[in-house]
């Protein structure tokens, strides 16, 4: 085993099963005297709960049991928790209203639950959750932050009168409005950061089971970190002990951050199993995707950027208002502030940063932390300033960047983040390369022959992943550590099983965790096998989401190796009779220095488990360890991407013709799975700059974008093939210098793509134009740039 | 009401008693337990439910289980060699990374192999075009029109 794993394009373990129909999702899961349940849910956006009606639903044939909001009540459940304190710029805590998982008298956005039905067949519950009648007294609806917070708006929770959960801010803002008053230049926007739904395929579900033999719960269910839901579903929710609960994630069709949650169907249907005594299943069709999954996104922005006379950035203002829905969902509180605030400094040096931000409830659906979470947001509204700013001051976008990139490090940002490395020159001129910036403006003279308008645009972002130093975290309000757990079982006869707290929902974690293990223990992939999801296995884990799986959880993975390597040391030394000092070791080899004597990685398990020869006075038998890994820092992916649009002006449709993305993930274990999390990222940024939106009624409330034909999430003739690549720094504070890059193509490519559709406009007097640009939106701010015009 | 279906699903004859709104992928997955073929939006949107019926790939979600009366149904489970080799288009996708979390996959294939039969040598455009009806949120379908390029000239190749 010479060549090395790290770094190799290995095929995927998991394909097999997937390519073959034997994966194992939530709703595959069936088990004996399964029963299944419908959720009865608001029709209305707000709206008082006047009486339910539940003897029709349960005469209903099939029907075993109805719940109501009053039930759950009287059983004492308590609500679903905020994982994450802020605290206002007042010092104050923020606004926390009650959760309930089924509403008690009153209803605050379309999709709330309402009722559950639990019956023999999911028909059957379907059919019966319509004959539970519920009378409403509707109250008038606010959808929109920006109007939720003005006097005379319908309130939604008796202790924010004003709507407000919270005003945040960060940064000096003296100083700031200081740099301001002496600035050469100031850009200026006003944008929405547009809500977005993140419709994984798969959709949620959740399958509850009581077991009345030893008093404890199994619940499956689509998730992205089963040991959080069980923590947060024992101790706030259930008050019930963690050990007499197992949560599996079984294989999970896609999360994106979607699957991050405690959700109400999750609690529901674990508690009902024990009423009915019989297992509970539920799976949300579509429809109940959209309107109950949490969405993301949902930002008003100003954002200010001044410049000296050389296109020096000298301040930065930003005043954001974030609609964070009905309820405050798990983590919805950071991300429109931990997460977001503290990455306006981008790739530049950037001196002073203020920002301020309102988050606010609506009658919508909670919104909280969708791939990217609050990064994205931040990358929009430094990468369109930064480009804005050039296009005013005419200087070269590229130029601009370089003039104000960060090129020290460590680098102590003024919004709290100490970046540990990077080299954005190295992937801004990969990038310009890779995508023949040099002859753009050949290529837009010739599309200009052909009536078309093309346009160029850049976005340089980086973000701040492997979340996170719990000490930290927590000093910002986190609730929970945000450390990672890993063990490492060498079984007798060499062959190795990984259990690890990361989950993986297409992320690739059985082969990429796999490789870092075998190339360690210098074995083929095939002798390792990567367990995750299943609290009842896995000794602890904070699970996955802001691209942290490989940073913190294959660190602790690692770290747990580490220990095999020194136990396996000292197995050696005394079956080679040397000195422990003396052996060395390397990729399953164990040596003694300066002599011919080796022994095998599988020599030293089978040692370790038929101790027959062994040095029993000083080691236990066996080979087994676990590790417990908790980041020093944030590690920081970054990168520059370049897109290419063409846009017909007389229909408004924008075609990307090139999208290049060079990023910097620090070390790459698989290339082949890295390039696979860029092109999908890319697909949702593109999303959400070009198709998807999402578009609730401002009057009633209603969510107008509730099914695939009506919220377009991007086709395969949506979008193009991409040009990626890589440069490396590697990250300086974890063993495998790795940074994670499952968010970055989500978080660079909506500026990206806004950048080159302005770019393109620009000598019509556009400055800006609002996501989603649909061909509708093109084309009616061209009409009106001509209209002008003339 | 109930009703008798009876059709051929993976070369297998199969009768059951299913109420008569049963649709054709309930049915496969619920009473013939093959979990293989998934619903994704129940709108016929998405893909995920694709099998193929009589020669043509369908979407299971939107068809009631009784309009499949003596079809032959091939699901996902039977389209690897029966010793377990991978069809070339399921290695194409491995190969490819065509992939991540599975969910969107059965359909995706189920719904390459009728093209790529239906259409050999098509271009990259064309391809895309053909996935009009198979969302995925994974890949950006940037290595599932690779892998299908690739599994169409590997399936060409077979014959």
């Amino acid at each position: 085993m010479s060549a090395s794993l790290i770094g190799a394009r290995v095929q995927r373990k998991e394909d097999y099963r997937f390519l073959t129909g034997a994966g194992q999702y939530t709703d595959d899961v069936t088990l004996p005297h399964q029963s299944y349940a419908a959720f009865v849910r608001s029709p209305h956006a707000h709206a008082t709960i006047k009486s339910i009606k539940i003897d029709k639903a349960k005469k209903a044939p099939g029907v075993l049991a109805v719940y109501t909001g009053e039930d759950v009540a009287g059983a004492k459940l308590g609500g679903l928790p905020c994982g994450w304190l802020i605290t206002d710029v007042n010092g104050q805590p923020m606004k926390e209203p009650p959760h309930p998982v089924l509403a008690h008298g009153k209803v605050r956005y379309v999709g709330d639950h309402v009722a559950v039905v639990v019956a023999e067949t999911q028909e059957q519950a379907r059919d019966a959750a319509e004959l539970v009648e519920v009378s409403y007294d509707v109250l008038p609806a606010v959808v929109d932050a920006s109007q939720a917070t003005k006097k005379g708006a319908p309130v939604l929770h008796d202790i924010a009168p004003d709507n407000t959960c919270y005003v945040w801010a960060l940064g000096d803002k003296a100083a700031v409005d200081a740099a301001f008053a002496k600035a050469a230049h100031v850009t200026k926007l006003e944008f929405i950061n547009n809500r977005l739904i993140p419709n994984a395929i798969e959709p949620r579900a959740a399958n509850g089971h009581y077991s009345r033999a030893d008093d404890s719960y199994t619940l499956y269910v689509a998730s992205q970190n089963p040991h959080v839901e069980r923590l947060l579903m024992t101790a706030f929710v259930m008050g019930l002990p963690e050990h007499k609960v197992r949560v599996v994630a079984p294989d999970v069709g896609g999360g994106f951050g979607s699957k991050i949650y405690l959700y109400a169907e999750d609690v529901v249907v674990t508690w009902a199993s024990r009423q009915i005594g019989r297992p509970v299943k539920w799976t949300a069709d579509r429809s109940e995707s959209f309107v109950s999954d949490a969405h993301g996104r949902d930002h008003h922005t100003i954002a200010e950027m001044a410049m000296d006379k050389d296109g020096k950035f000298i301040g930065m203002r930003v005043h954001t208002t974030a609609n964070i829905g009905a309820y405050l969902s798990t983590f919805a509180s950071c991300v429109p502030t931990i997460l977001y605030a503290t990455l306006l400094a981008g790739q530049y040096t950037t001196p002073l940063i203020f920002c301020q931000v309102t988050a606010v409830f609506t009658n919508t659906a909670p919104v909280d932390a969708y791939r990217g979470a609050g990064r994205p947001e931040a990358t929009y509204v430094v990468e369109r300033l930064v480009e804005t700013a050039a296009r005013e001051m005419k200087l070269d976008p590229a130029e601009i960047r370089r003039r104000n990139f960060i090129r020290e490090f460590p680098y102590q940002t003024p919004v709290a983040l100490q970046y540990d490395t990077g080299n954005y020159d190295a992937t801004l001129d990969a990038a310009m390369k890779m995508a023949d910036v040099a002859g753009f403006a050949k290529r837009k003279e010739e599309a200009a022959r052909r009536g078309k308008l093309r346009g160029l645009g850049y976005a340089a972002y980086i973000e701040a992943c492997g979340i996170a130093p719990s000490a930290v975290a927590g000093s910002l309000g986190a609730r929970a550590g945000l450390f990672e757990a890993g063990e490492i079982r060498v079984h007798p006869t060499g062959s190795v099983t990984v259990f690890t707290g990361s989950h993986s929902h297409g992320q690739g974690h059985e082969t990429t965790f796999a490789q870092v293990v075998a190339d360690r223990l210098g074995m083929a992939v095939e002798n390792v096998d990567i367990v995750h999801g299943d609290t009842s296995k896995i000794l602890f884990g904070m699970g996955t989401y802001g691209s942290r799986s490989i940073a913190v959880g294959g660190t602790a993975i690692v770290k747990a190796l580490d220990k095999i390597i020194d136990k396996g040391k000292k197995i050696a030394a005394h079956l080679m009779e040397a000195s422990e000092g003396d052996v060395e070791y390397d990729k399953g080899v164990f040596k003694v220095a300066g002599t011919d004597k080796q022994k095998a990685f599988g020599e030293i398990a089978f040692a370790a488990y038929v101790p027959h020869n062994y040095p029993h006075d000083k080691l236990e038998p066996g080979l087994n360890e676990n590790a417990f890994y908790d980041p020093a820092n944030f590690t920081f992916p970054a990168g520059s991407y370049v897109c290419e649009v063409e846009i017909d002006p007389d229909t408004g449709v924008t075609k990307i013709a090139n999208f290049t993305a060079v990023d910097d993930f620090g070390k790459i274990i698989n290339p082949m799975i890295v390039e696979g999390q860029v092109h999908g990222g890319l697909t949702q940024g593109i999303g959400q700059a070009l198709t998807e939106g999402c578009h609730y009624d401002p009057e009633t409330g209603q969510l107008v974008t509730g099914s695939f034909t009506d919220y377009c999430i991007p086709r395969a003739d949506d979008v193009p093939s991409y040009q990626v690549d890589t440069r490396e720094t590697p990250c300086t504070h974890n063993p495998l210098g790795v940074k994670g890059c499952g968010e970055a193509g989500a978080i660079g490519a909506p500026a990206a793509v806004i950048n080159a559709i302005t770019d393109a406009l620009w000598s019509m007097g556009i400055k800006d134009i609002p996501m989603p640009a649909t061909a509708q939106t093109v084309w009616k701010a061209i009409q009106s740039a001509s209209k002008k015009a003339a | 009401m109930s009703v008798k279906v009876s059709m051929k699903v993976n070369g297998k004859p199969v009768s059951a008693e299913v109420e008569e709104r049963t649709l054709l992928v309930t049915f496969i997955r619920e009473h013939l337990r093959l979990t293989g073929t998934h619903v994704g939006c129940d709108t016929a949107q998405c893909g995920a439910c694709t099998v193929q019926m009589n020669g043509n790939v369908v979407k299971s979600c939107s068809m009631l289980a009784m309009q499949a009366e003596g079809a032959e149904v091939l699901t996902i489970e039977s389209v690897a060699a029966p010793d377990g080799t991978l069809h070339p288009m399921q290695a194409a996708f491995k190969e490819h990374h065509g992939l991540q979390c599975g969910f969107c996959t059965p359909g995706m294939v189920m719904n390459a192999i009728d093209f790529a039969k239906k259409h050999p040598g098509a271009s990259e455009p064309e391809v895309r075009e053909a996935l009009e009806g198979n969302l995925c949120r994974c890949t950006g379908y940037h290595n599932i029109v690779k892998a299908i390029m690739a599994g169409s000239k590997a399936m060409a190749g077979a014959k």
